[in-house]
């Protein structure tokens, strides 16, 4: 009880200051910019920031939460998700195109959130019962559990959150020590596997999406209008950007969805290459302060876990900006903590709970 | 079973590894981002303005068009249209009805704007109804409550106030075609009818259409994705259209048109000490202002159809012979040539053969002339004397002489319709009709016939320059620019003066022209006058005419023409008067001329011009 007694007023909230601070860093920036990208809409930066504190106080209930704790509930969360996720396939109601929606009153919430909680959690949990690396034989269970929600969530369609959920997976093994042989072999299976996802696999607005990227100008006003507004906004920014709120493509509604997925064309246009970069900054130190809390981490669970939910953190922010600067296919991701929406931002906001907890729960563990 | 020590190394190990992995990815969308926001950025700038700025083009007010003394010809007169914003209206249809109870709406202006509807913005005024009256403007006006999103809009049109008094010098201003289209691209000057919806058509209006025109202003507007105003941004005012004055009188103008009213045929009078046309009209004449709003088909078939051809220009296109009103410029010749002298005679019995030949070319008088001089000859229009004059000189000295004085060849007067009329000679009868010229054509030139053609325009530049005893001012209709406050007169073109070896022979001819006039239509006028008439045989009564053999023979009456100037000792004014199918020149065209130089001469004496 000596330690506990040394430990600060954070450690025994179960907070992690410095990686608070970086999320309040980007949450304070993206609220600022929420403001500028909903055209002055001061209800909805007010909706935002509500959401941002219920975020705030989900984190701060999971950061409460031991990690063994998670270890018990992850399998039959993760189960759970997969019945969902079958029933919104053969039950659910479509809406908004594809996506499946539950609404829960005071936001609307997709099944398919709960498995991109559920499932690293479980892949981590099944992963680390075995010495590391992992032997081979292991593998087959752990392609089970990452293939049936991924190809499901992938079906909806959503490709989005099914790249999101497949790479937190991907994430797990490849900490885990896997060997190198195998890296090496599933880079060469998702290669070969291209093909059958652009053939048999990918919708045709998939597709359109991923020939738009690759010569936008094609279609301007149809497919291509969404890229070729995103970069002009983001190239007309400049070093410096045109200031806040005085984005000409962002304040006239040329950048489509521009308090959503392209909210990071009005702050490339309004911040410029200097904010991009600030931002991405920003984001580097919440990875690297993730890194280092996965590294300190006393378990293979927690370390696997947190790392996972680190690394997937970067993925949003990958993808997203590779998406609205033209270099990677639109998807529906958005960019983590600024977009405005509370879904995402429940769901990240749980995974940092979780890092803050394994960070504060060590002393507590039995090795 | 777990190496705790190993797993935690291996991991850092990876987590190393892979934080790597992530700063290179990171560099990776900074390099995008340097690419689009440093590299790019001046191409992504512009597409970015480009996005946001609507520029809108703001047509300039025509200039306007005066004549000598200021009077107003052509102005630019305010019209209403009632303009609809789609957007703004719930139920189209039903509000057409309700419209339609206050003011009238054709189903052809419903059609019409239902289809136009189908390809519009939404939020885009669109016109239902043009040319409202004041009547309707102030019904709606008083009723503009029960309709948002429909407003009555002001615009300018042209007005020709005079109407079909001056069309063929004005001309007037239509929609602008593919044709007119063409030709601005071609001349590079599509860029500045952005906004302009009229362009001169014909005469002053087509001619002078780059000084009338005027240079148009824009609107920078900041506009969103949907292409909605937001805000504006910069006013570029348009420059109006220069204001011109013409040499026209209008005075003068309406008391020709009165003249000729319920004739065919023409009046052109110069001043020729500077080449101004002061009048210039062609009977029948037709309204110009139904062309400005868009004439509709079966009036416009009406006009082209109409056989007394108000289309044409009679003044600058009607090609007649010019028949006895040339016989003094044919004296001066054969004076200059010496091929006759002032004093020798020639004995007219009523008829001129050719020596050794029977045929015998007939005087007008049956019974001959007598014993007639230069004078005499003119005065009396004797034909017997310029059969032998002519014959004398031949057909290619008088075509030469004849050109110096404006004949076939256009006048280059500020109008494009004008046609050259004809000056036969020799080798144009084998280019035209591959023949021989024949003597006999050559007597008939000698009393303005034959294949000899002139525009009245033509005649009465070839009598200015007699008058002016040589001196030549190509006739023209701009007198003056205004810029700014002061009018710029524009510079008189003056051709090289005809020289005669002998100059005085100008004093005989005029001296016979002023005989002419005071010894039988000008006995008792208060100011001194000159004058030759002439009758024509109808050969073509205008270019564009089909021949029809029938038709002719219905209209074989004569064309009567005179041409005349006063004051005898300073002219000041020079007129040509030529009507078709009138009749003996001198009885018919007599009092027109008579009429014409009065209106002007006395006018000018009790009230002097500005």
């Amino acid at each position: 009880m000596s330690a506990h007694q040394r430990q600060n007023i954070w450690q025994r909230l179960h907070i992690d200051l410095p990686l608070l601070l970086g999320l309040f860093a980007v949450m304070g920036f993206g609220l600022f910019v929420i403001y500028s990208a909903s055209g002055e809409d001061l209800g909805m930066m007010e909706r935002q920031l509500f959401r941002m504190l219920l975020s705030l106080g989900i984190m701060f209930t999971m950061a409460q939460i031991n990690p063994e704790a998670l270890k018990r509930w992850a399998l039959p969360i993760y189960l759970a998700g997969i019945v969902l996720l079958l029933g919104v396939h053969f039950f659910g109601e479509i809406n908004k195109g594809a996506q499946r929606w539950l609404n829960l009153g005071f936001m609307e919430f997709q099944p398919s959130e709960l498995i991109k909680l559920a499932f690293p959690i479980t892949m981590a949990w099944y992963i680390s019962k075995f010495p590391l690396p992992p032997k081979k034989r292991y593998l087959a269970g752990a392609a089970v559990i990452l293939l049936v929600p991924t190809l499901l969530i992938a079906k909806q369609p959503d490709l989005g959150t099914s790249i999101l959920v497949a790479a937190s997976g991907i994430f797990v093994l490849f900490l885990s020590g896997m060997s190198w042989a195998i890296v090496g072999g599933f880079v060469a299976a998702v290669l070969a596997f291209l093909p059958i996802l652009w053939y048999f696999l990918m919708h045709d607005y998939q597709r359109t999406r991923v020939l738009t990227l690759l010569d936008p100008e094609q279609d301007p006003l149809g497919a291509g209008y969404h890229i070729i507004q995103s970069k002009i906004a983001i190239g007309s920014g400049g070093l410096w950007g045109k200031g806040w709120l005085d984005g000409t493509q962002s304040q006239l509604e040329f950048i489509p969805e521009r308090h959503t997925d392209f909210i990071f064309a009005v702050i490339g246009e309004e911040f410029g290459l200097i904010g991009s970069i600030l931002l991405l900054i920003m984001y580097l130190y919440i990875i690297g302060r993730g890194l280092v809390i996965a590294s300190r981490a006393q378990t293979s669970f927690a370390r696997l876990l947190a790392g996972s939910i680190t690394l997937t953190f970067f993925v949003y922010v990958f993808v997203n900006i590779g998406m609205v600067s033209g270099i990677l296919p639109v998807v529906g991701v958005p960019l983590p903590l600024v977009s405005y929406g509370g879904t995402s931002m429940l769901t990240l906001m749980t995974g940092f709970g979780i890092l803050m907890s394994i960070h504060t729960h060590r002393r507590f563990v039995d090795r | 079973m777990h190496d705790h020590a190993a797993e935690a190394s291996l991991f850092k190990r990876r987590a190393l590894f892979t934080f790597f992995c992530v700063v290179a990815l990171l560099s990776v969308l900074v390099t995008n981002l340097y690419h689009l926001q440093v590299e790019s950025y001046k191409d992504y700038a512009t597409r970015s303005n480009e996005n946001r700025i609507r520029v809108v083009p703001i047509a300039p007010s025509r200039g306007l068009i005066y004549d000598r003394n200021g009077v107003l010809l052509a102005e630019n007169q305010p019209f209403y249209s009632l303009e609809l914003i789609p957007e703004k209206i719930t139920n189209m249809s039903e509000t057409l009805d309700e419209l339609g109870q206050l003011i009238e709406i054709s189903v052809d202006e419903r059609e019409t704007f239902t289809e136009a509807l189908k390809f519009h913005r939404r939020f885009k005024p669109l016109t239902l109804k043009n040319q409202l009256t004041e009547e309707q403007v102030a019904i709606f006006s008083v009723n503009q409550h029960r309709f948002p999103g429909i407003s009555v809009e002001a615009g300018l049109k042209r007005n020709y106030p005079y109407e079909s008094q001056l069309t063929h010098v004005l001309g007037y201003v239509g929609k602008i075609n593919t044709r007119d289209r063409a030709q601005l691209e071609r001349s590079d000057q599509w860029k500045n009818y952005a906004a302009t919806k009229d362009i001169g058509k014909q005469g002053i209006e087509k001619f002078y259409e780059s000084l009338l025109h005027g240079t148009p202003g824009h609107l920078e507007e900041e506009v969103n994705n949907r292409g909605r105003t937001i805000r504006t941004l910069r006013i570029v005012p348009p420059e109006p259209g220069q204001d011109i004055y013409l040499t026209l009188d209008l005075q003068l103008q309406q008391k020709a048109v009165e003249l000729l009213q319920g004739h065919k045929g023409s009046i052109v009078a110069i001043d020729p000490r500077d080449g101004g046309i002061l009048a210039l009209v062609s009977s029948p004449s037709y309204d110009p202002n139904q062309f400005v709003q868009g004439i509709n088909s079966k009036d416009y078939s009406n006009l082209l159809n109409d056989k007394s051809r108000p289309l044409i220009n009679r003044a600058t296109q009607g090609q007649y012979a010019p028949a006895s009103t040339v016989k003094p410029i044919m004296a001066l010749l054969g004076l200059d040539e010496k091929a006759v002298t002032e004093h020798t005679r020639v004995w007219d019995p009523g008829f001129w053969q050719i020596p050794g030949v029977e045929r015998k070319y007939r005087d007008w008088r049956r019974w001959g002339h007598g014993w007639v001089n230069v004078y005499s000859a003119i005065v009396e229009s004797c034909d017997t004397y310029f059969y032998e004059l002519a014959y004398k000189i031949g057909v290619d000295p008088i075509a030469r002489f004849m050109e110096q004085f404006g004949f076939g060849q256009n006048t280059g007067i500020d109008i494009f319709e004008e046609s050259a009329g004809n000056m036969p000679s020799k080798d144009w009868k084998r280019l035209k009709y591959n023949q021989a010229w024949y003597i006999g054509d050559t007597i008939s030139v000698g009393i303005g016939q034959g294949y000899w053609t002139a525009t009245p325009l033509q005649l009465a530049n070839a009598t200015a320059i007699l008058a002016n005893k040589g001196h030549r001012f190509p006739p023209h209709l701009l007198k003056s620019i205004k810029d700014n406050t002061a009018k710029i007169d524009s510079p008189i073109n003056e051709l090289p003066p005809i020289e005669l070896k002998n100059s005085r022979n100008w004093n005989i001819i005029n001296e016979a022209m002023r005989q002419t006039a005071h010894k039988s239509r000008f006995t008792d006028a208060s100011y001194t006058a000159a004058m030759k008439t002439g009758t024509a045989q109808v050969i073509g009564v205008a270019e564009n005419t089909k021949y029809d053999a029938n038709k002719i023979a219905e209209h074989f009456r004569d064309n009567a023409l005179v041409v005349a100037y006063a004051p005898f000792e300073e002219p000041k004014i020079v007129l040509a008067v030529v009507m078709e199918n009138a009749g003996w020149g001198g009885a018919n065209a007599g009092p027109v001329a008579r009429a014409m130089l009065d209106e002007y001469m006395l006018r000018d004496t009790w009230k002097p011009m500005p």
